[in-house]
């Protein structure tokens, strides 16, 4: 039994490290700055860190810019890739196979690595320093129309059979029998999307350099990295700042999260 | 033509052109780049076949970006990997606050990592940041984690493991909770030890979850720089220059473009070699059901 309460001591130690750093830069983002660095039970509690940050950048605008880029980018990529996840799935055509593993080549040579070669596409067609410009290399994705199409394979031939002889239409097949029984992949495709694109950095970094296009990884970047100095207790309460909606989100809908990773991962 | 056949390239025509014009065609520019010198003022670029390859091959800064992600990578696959392991086997079990368990180790996952960045800068500062107070409990003096090469890159290590260890125990929290209850009551009726169990049966069976696990370690391992642009700028003196890192210092901190195509054919390659290898030799250990 002893093995046991040391194998349960061990996991929780192993808890409580990984939650440490966020508990520290919660104590130090609601503490004054005099605190940041040492441990006082007693000491008062304050959001002038958060309003002091909120002030002097134009975080209003990093947040929307987040917002129109991760809307976009989800709305695009479940209008895209479905119809081409279920062509994949369930119709037969010349060069399917050459065509789906073309597409799944994406997967190891993801747009991140090819900041060169994309940034050079964007001068070319001038949109440079647009949201569109984050989001398009994305818009196409492997994943997604990995994803989709297992799932797509899975709904029972004889649903799609029954909605053709009742005359439906290749599309109305498609919206009325496989994308509803696909919710839950939509809704898992959804989040691990959202969470990507939200926390996405090196790539905007590259393609913006203005207040209107910068999302809030890169706004918050470029907050801590001028003349706040060493005061930590700004630059933690503009870091929670920033995580705070994704953040929130996981605590309320934990378990739909948890699910979702793991739905998205299993092939 | 058949209807059928038009209809399908019709389907998957959006996704296809998006998808080759932002990933193979730049992939492809991008190996054409390299064989040119960089376009500087009115110089038009000229073709110069290997020698950017030649140049880099003979850069002494790549060399230690290659060694400095070689490092990088033996260090934080297998620990973020093992830990992974360790952690959904621990909240696979029945545990005091075991949802509160979960919730700790994955956390990490969804903050940004230009976030985790911050806050991490924040432990390692000198003197003050947390690493230097708990040294100093022990009597131990002041130290510039991030200053200094010796610890630098260690100290970048040790955050990638904390940012990924969560995100790896979901998939095999998955696998595990897939697995049949039986499989550990007859193991239990023959007196198999729980050491013996887990080496002869949950391990093998975790197989496809680990190679899936893998291929994502390895990939993130060349992919995700964002700690280091925030950190370090890959100081001191290139000590945790990764190559992706690099590329990005050439390409977008020195504008020598037909260096970073050239650096970036290289990532390529190595990818697509550490790819083939994973698939070649793990592929035939596992078991799949």
């Amino acid at each position: 039994m002893s093995t046991r309460s040391l194998e349960i001591a061990g996991a929780w130690l192993l808890g409580v490290l990984w939650v440490l750093p966020l508990l520290y830069a919660f104590w130090t983002a609601f503490h004054p700055a005099a605190y940041a660095t040492h441990f006082d039970i007693t000491a008062p509690l304050t959001l002038r860190n958060f309003r002091t940050a909120w002030q002097a950048a134009p975080f209003a605008r990093y947040f929307l810019n987040t917002t129109l880029l991760v809307t976009l980018i989800l709305v695009a990529q479940f209008v895209i890739c479905t119809p081409a996840a279920f062509a994949f799935a369930r119709m037969t055509f010349p060069g399917r196979d050459i065509i789906f593993a073309i597409v799944l080549l994406q997967l190891m040579v993801m747009p991140d690595v090819l900041l060169v070669g994309n940034y050079r596409i964007m001068a070319q067609l001038h949109i440079v320093d647009t949201i569109l410009a984050i989001a398009l290399p994305y818009l196409g994705s492997a994943f997604g129309i990995f994803l989709l199409r297992q799932t797509f394979r899975m709904v029972p031939q004889e649903l799609d059979d029954a909605a053709r002889l009742e005359g439906s239409t290749l599309l109305g097949r498609l919206w009325r029998v496989y994308v509803p029984l696909a919710r839950p992949t939509y809704i898992a495709y959804g989040l691990v999307s959202v969470s990507y694109h939200w926390n996405n950095f090196l790539w905007p970094l590259v393609i913006t350099n203005s207040v209107t296009t910068r999302p809030l990884t890169v706004g918050l970047s470029v907050f801590a990295s001028t003349d706040q100095g060493i005061d930590w207790s700004i630059i933690t309460a503009a870091t929670l700042m920033t995580s705070a909606p994704l953040l929130v989100a996981f605590l309320l809908f934990q378990r739909q999260f948890v699910q979702s990773f793991m739905r998205a991962g299993i092939k | 033509m058949r209807r059928e056949t038009w209809q399908a390239w019709l389907l998957i025509l959006p996704a296809v052109v998006l998808l080759v014009a932002f990933t193979h065609w730049p992939a492809l520019m991008t190996f054409i780049d390299s064989l040119f010198s960089t376009p500087r003022g009115s110089r038009a670029p000229v073709y110069v076949g290997f020698d950017n390859y030649q140049s880099v091959f003979e850069d002494p800064v790549f060399w230690q970006a290659l060694r400095n992600n070689f490092i990088y990578a033996v260090a934080t696959i297998p620990a973020s990997v093992v830990i992974a392991l360790g952690m959904a086997l621990a909240v696979n079990t029945a545990l005091p606050g075991r949802a509160l368990l979960r919730m700790a180790y994955f956390t990490p996952t969804m903050l940004p990592m230009i976030a985790v960045a911050n806050i991490w800068l924040f432990f390692y500062t000198p003197d003050y940041g947390l690493f230097d107070q708990v040294a100093a409990w022990f009597g131990l003096g002041r130290h510039n984690w991030l200053g200094n090469p010796a610890t630098a890159l260690p100290a970048m290590i040790v955050v990638a493991v904390w940012k990924e260890a969560g995100f790896f125990m979901i998939f095999y929290l998955a696998a595990l909770q897939a697995m049949p209850p039986d499989l550990a009551e007859a193991a239990a009726l023959e007196g198999s030890s729980r050491a013996n169990y887990l080496r002869r049966v949950t391990l093998p069976l975790l197989m496809p979850t680990t190679l899936f696990v893998l291929v994502n370690a390895v990939i993130n391992a060349f992919r995700l720089i964002d700690h280091i642009v925030v950190m370090t700028r890959g100081g001191p003196d290139n000590a945790t220059t990764l190559l992706l890192y690099y590329i990005y210092q050439t390409g977008f901190r020195f504008w020598d473009t037909a260096t970073a195509a050239t650096l970036t054919v290289v990532l390529l390659a190595l990818l697509g070699l550490l790819a083939a290898l994973q698939f070649g030799v793990l592929a035939r250990r596992v078991h799949y059901r």
